[in-house]
């Protein structure tokens, strides 16, 4: 059973970050990002292909950090691949020791730097779950047994201050029903809009991590509310980090982040740090918000 | 020229299973051509709606339900019958079936796949798409395909990507998942999207043996021959 699973069903407060592989073989920076945090969190994601930018593999940089001793989140995406290589890879993944799950839809390809590639999206992310459960269950999602099977901890992600919120609640709780073990959420900013959303999930009883994406910049900030579906910075934090000089605003930024956890811890289960390369202060961020 | 089959009719009815009165649209174009649509198909259907036990508010046909300002003008006209209905079932090609949900709001519920284009090239009637999937998906969504209006073409709702209603590829195209879920809000059938949707049978994009032999499949054929002749 994996840290993760444990922990979450343990009723544990878990904490979990994220790496992001790079674009080619030059694999140090990602790796230390990873033992900067690896002593402070329960696993780290590892995005695949993210942004729909080519990178190397997820499932080569999840194995790598569990060489290391360390328990990643193995975050797959229907874009690039069909039903056949996605049960294939996921197989391939349980035998290099990957054992959490994350199942995403994928950003589009027009927004990634293979623009002219074909987008797959042969399942979507909800079948994605349920072909996970069918390889747990010891056949393929089309009924063929298999020789020996996985027993993957899978979830899936939901978008909180999604606007409207309730095509979020409904797939959410079709990802439940096809076998998500638990969720991490999109960027949360607001704890009365995190709080509302909560109560309307908290019947479905599977654990949710709040996400938090780290703020680099009021510039960030506003390029994610213009751009970047369900993330909603309001003007208040927008504000509070132009009014940084710049040589503060890291320090800013942690304060904001733990200050946004220490809100909400009381209402879900865990909290998932997207610190996009700023993985040194992840362990401030943990301390200022009492975890 | 758009071919289509006419569903199974389990699969009617469990698209109608929680509606009793049913107001029926049939195509007088292609679909009439492949006995799917036409006055002779209506009328057969109505009947065996009728065997299963649903009433049928009422039964047009109109001539090519791809051109919305015909459907708008037929509908209106009969709108005192069609206020009334549960739900609408139309006869006729995907893009049929879209064009009167976009004229109406009301559930619309497909009685065909479309499986082929043949015939004619170079012709879209209208906004509405139709990849002739093979396996209409119009019924669970009333009337917004998602293959074609989602540009992922996703089968159980939206992803994370849409901004205020918008694709996250294209600010100027709306996302197909907002529209769906607005309209069924609008309609009362939210419930709708609650079930999970198998991964789709691409298998069923290639036309059945039923469909290859007729000969609009094989019009260029044909019309070769005859110039040869």
């Amino acid at each position: 059973m994996s840290k993760l699973s444990e922990a979450l069903k343990n009723k544990k407060f878990a904490v979990t970050s994220e790496v992001g592989p790079p674009k080619g073989m030059n694999i140090d920076t990602c790796i230390e990002d990873a033992e900067l945090i690896k002593d402070l969190v329960t696993a780290i994601n590892v995005t695949d292909n993210q942004s729909a930018v080519m990178r190397i593999s997820s499932t080569a940089i999840c194995h790598k950090l569990v060489e290391k001793g360390m328990e990643p989140v193995f975050q797959m995406v229907c874009r690039d691949r069909n039903r056949i290589a996605l049960q294939s890879d996921m197989l391939g993944a349980w035998l290099l020791g990957i054992e959490n799950v994350l199942c995403l839809t994928g950003d589009h390809n027009s927004l990634g730097d293979h623009p002219g590639s074909r987008p797959v999206f042969d399942l979507d992310s909800v079948q994605l779950i349920k072909a996970i459960s069918d390889l747990n269950g010891g056949h393929d999602m089309v009924g063929n047994e298999l020789e020996g099977s996985p027993d993957f901890f899978h979830g899936a992600v939901v978008t909180p201050e999604s606007d409207p919120v309730e095509p979020q609640i409904i797939k959410m709780k079709k990802k439940i029903d096809a076998g998500a073990k638990f969720f991490q959420t999109q960027a949360v900013y607001s704890p009365e809009v995190f709080e509302k959303f909560m109560n309307k999930v908290q019947k479905f009883n599977v654990p949710v991590m709040v996400g938090i994406v780290v703020l680099k910049s009021a510039g960030m900030a506003k390029f994610m509310n213009a751009n970047v579906a369900g993330v909603n910075v309001p003007e208040a934090i927008v504000k509070e980090m132009a009014d940084t000089p710049k040589e503060d605003r890291a320090k800013k930024s942690v304060e904001i982040s733990a200050r946004i956890i220490r809100r909400v811890k009381s209402m879900c289960q865990g909290a998932h740090i997207m610190p996009l390369g700023w993985d040194k202060h992840v362990p401030a961020i943990l301390e200022q918000a009492e975890l | 020229m758009i071919l289509s089959e006419q569903k199974p009719m389990e699969e009617i009815l469990e698209l109608l299973k929680n509606e009793k009165n049913i107001f029926i649209i049939g195509c007088d174009g292609c679909a009439e051509v492949c006995k799917t649509g036409g006055e002779e198909a209506c009328s057969k259907l109505k009947s065996e709606l009728e065997k299963a036990g649903k009433k049928i508010a009422g039964c047009i046909n109109v001539d090519f339900l791809c051109n919305k300002v015909l459907d708008r003008l037929r509908i209106n006209r009969n709108m005192d019958v069609i206020k009334d209905a549960d739900s609408i079932l139309v006869l006729s090609c995907g893009i049929g079936v879209q064009a009167v949900g976009a004229v109406i709001e009301k559930a619309v519920r497909p009685a065909n796949n479309s499986v082929f284009v043949g015939g004619f090239q170079g012709l879209w009637p209208s906004e509405e798409r139709c990849e002739e999937c093979g396996q209409c998906y119009l019924g669970m969504t009333s009337g917004i395909c998602p293959i074609t209006a989602c540009t992922k073409g996703l089968l159980n709702g939206p992803c994370g990507g849409a901004l205020n209603g918008m694709c996250e590829v294209d600010k100027e195209k709306e996302c197909g998942w907002h529209n769906i879920y607005e309209r069924l809000n609008k309609l009362g059938k939210l419930g709708d999207m609650d079930r999970f949707v198998e991964a789709r049978d691409y298998k069923k994009m290639m036309p059945g043996k039923k469909v290859r032999n007729s000969k609009f499949y094989n019009i260029e054929v044909e019309e070769e021959e005859t110039v040869n002749e």
